[in-house]
């Protein structure tokens, strides 16, 4: 190793063989360093996992533009919208087609089980604006008090989940009604609902209470093959009546909901500050080794300058250092993260993961953070004065 | 530098320590002039201004008052980039060895080298271990410093000093570590080199085994140069 970096850094590795020559506290500076690395990725998967979360119901669907209330932060947050505005956008050349979608949260039981499902009210007359997978079952939703049920819901059995199908149906009670899914797709639990359930609007409107036909929560419409959904978004604004309503692209939605969850709904707030907090004890735990470390060489130091060395060349070392830390703790720090992430997962159901991407961000940012608390612990180094050895 | 000129030349130095009316005057016009090749060494008793004086012509600290021309260069008002230039012109052997505990001795000595010149730096590890082994220390070349004696380290230290071949060597009690062979062998050795290569070497000692091989003996007292007690 000493002669690699020798190789790489031109000169002898100074860094390095002063870190190895204190094992016990390297190993310490390492621990530090992985700990810091696991609360910044595990903050990560959790907000990561909750950006997933927030955008998988946008998976289901498929759709150019939605119209949504005023105070529609989120596809399952706000006020209903008139269906009259879903025809009133129908008069717009691009929009070929448009359907309500109802949205609620619904408590159900099933083998005495009780299960808080996001429920989608369709038109399963218009399987157009449902995503490959769901439009198959389409046909099944035309049934009265049918339904298809997310095989991945916590509570239900997987493998008897994904046995569901029209040969071998389930049944839900709701609200003294019982409910009959006779397929199932994949989605997955949330940080607020344990799956996801579609319906036909007129079942949705049997089981959720005070919702009526004309009120639906969203209006997703279809475009014509190479329309500018922004430029349509910004045309039905002008043309619907209601001034207030969020017109928006469909991806647009998607980002907003997803922004919203992330900075100003509790929880995504509270796992930002993790991964910021996550990076400060990194930052604190690098400075305090690297400072000591400073402190502890002094004299040496103040002799490479009396010799004829450079401060950048002493800056050089102290930065190496916290290079070094930052890659030798990134590994454990990853490793011991992804087993946490995935017990997590496994426990929990959420979509944790600890992406390649993310991770080499991190450890990017990881050795940015410590070439930070390098620079500011080489501070010290002014004290280093040559003078003082004689 | 012309062939006449001194290694080094102070004149009417004056140096204090501290600021205002706590400010301490620790050398008074001093004059000294110190030829190209020779030994010399500094006594006095302790704060007589010795280390201060070495310093001072060292580049190691600012000079406040007078001059003092180190290789033909006037230090008095000259800018950090040229106080640096000029330390890599000297070697330095300090009284506490200050090696690198991390380096092996090779290593150590190899410090002192790379930051010479490149014609100087080209001769690597064959420069050190050739210093090394003046010094008696070819089998301890990759030795850690805790894995050294006292008398070893100072000899690592020495050799830090003089692998880059120096043309002022600043030393401040330099065998006090070693054993008497240690000690003159080291002198002979600085000696041979200011008689071989034009190395001036100035040394702080109360060494007397030393002070009989000095070219010149200057003496120190309350931070003026003793003039009755210069020799040589």
């Amino acid at each position: 190793m000493t002669r690699i970096l020798t190789r790489l850094l031109g000169r002898l590795p100074i860094g390095w063989l002063q870190l190895t020559h204190s094992r016990g506290r390297l190993i310490a500076a390492l621990a530090g360093v992985a700990f810091a690395n696991v609360l910044v990725f595990v903050q990560l998967a959790i907000l990561g996992s909750m950006s997933i979360a927030t955008g998988r119901p946008y998976d289901f669907f498929e759709s150019g533009l939605m119209i949504s209330a005023a105070d529609a932060d989120s596809m399952t947050d706000g006020s209903n919208v008139a269906r009259q505005w879903l025809f009133q956008a129908l008069a717009h050349p691009q929009v070929t087609a448009g359907a309500p979608l109802f949205v609620g949260n619904v408590t159900l039981q099933h083998a005495g089980t009780t299960m808080s499902l996001t429920t989608f009210g369709v038109d399963p007359t218009q399987p157009a604006f449902l995503s490959p997978a769901l439009r198959p079952g389409a046909e099944l939703l035309t049934l009265p008090e049918s339904g298809i049920i997310d095989r991945l819901t916590r509570g239900l059995d997987p493998q008897d989940a994904a046995a569901i199908g029209p040969s071998w149906p389930a049944t839900l009670e709701v609200r003294g009604r019982t409910l009959t899914v006779y397929g199932s797709f994949e989605g997955g639990g949330g940080f607020g609902v344990d799956g996801f359930l579609v319906v036909s609007d007129q079942t949705f409107l049997k089981i959720v209470q005070n919702r009526q036909t004309g009120a639906p929560d969203h209006i997703l419409l279809a475009l014509a093959p190479g329309a500018d959904a922004d430029q349509v978004a910004q045309d039905l604004r002008g043309m619907i009546s209601d001034r207030t309503l969020r017109i928006r692209s469909y991806a647009q939605a998607r980002a907003e909901d997803i922004a919203y969850q992330q900075t100003r709904r509790p929880t995504g707030i509270i796992f930002g500050f993790g991964v910021i907090i996550g990076v400060l004890v990194g930052l604190v735990i690098v400075y305090q080794v690297l400072s000591t470390d400073v402190a502890d060489h002094i004299h040496e130091y103040a002799t490479f300058k009396a010799i004829g060395y450079r401060q950048r060349f002493l800056l050089g070392i102290v930065l190496e250092e916290a290079l070094i830390l930052a890659i030798l703790g990134a590994g454990p720090g990853y490793l011991i993260a992804r087993a946490l992430i995935a017990g997590m997962r496994k426990a929990t159901n959420l979509p944790l993961e600890l992406g390649t991407s993310t991770a080499v961000a991190v450890v990017v940012g990881t050795a940015m953070a410590c070439a930070l608390s390098g620079a500011l612990a080489t501070r010290r180094l002014a004290l280093a004065d040559p003078a003082d050895l004689f | 530098m012309g062939a006449d000129e001194p290694a080094i030349a102070v004149a009417g130095l004056n140096h204090w320590f501290g600021r205002g009316e706590a400010s301490k005057q620790a050398l008074f016009d001093v004059n000294l002039v110190v030829a190209r090749g020779s030994l010399t060494v500094l006594m006095g008793p302790s704060g007589s201004g010795k280390t201060t004086l070495l310093t001072l012509m060292g580049c190691l600290r600012d000079v406040q008052q007078g001059s003092v021309r180190l290789l033909g260069h006037e230090l008095a008002a000259a800018p950090e980039r040229q106080l640096v230039a000029m330390r890599r012109r000297l070697g330095f052997i300090f009284q506490a060895h200050n090696l690198h505990e991390s380096l092996t001795a090779r290593q150590n000595v190899l410090m002192g080298l790379h930051v010479k010149p490149r014609r100087l730096r080209a001769a690597g590890d064959g420069a050190a271990a050739h210093v090394l082994g003046l010094l008696g220390l070819a089998d301890r070349m990759d030795y850690l410093p805790a894995n050294l004696s006292g008398g070893q380290k100072q000899r690592v230290a020495i050799a830090r000093a003089l692998v880059g071949d120096p043309e002022v060597v600043f030393a401040d009690e330099p065998t006090a570590a070693l054993d008497r062979d240690s000690g003159l062998n080291v002198v002979e050795l600085l000696k041979h080199l200011g008689r071989t290569r034009g190395m001036t070497t100035v040394m702080v000692t109360h060494d007397s085994r030393i002070i009989g091989l000095a070219d010149r003996v200057v003496t120190l007292e309350d931070g003026r140069i003793d003039a009755a007690a210069v020799h040589g």
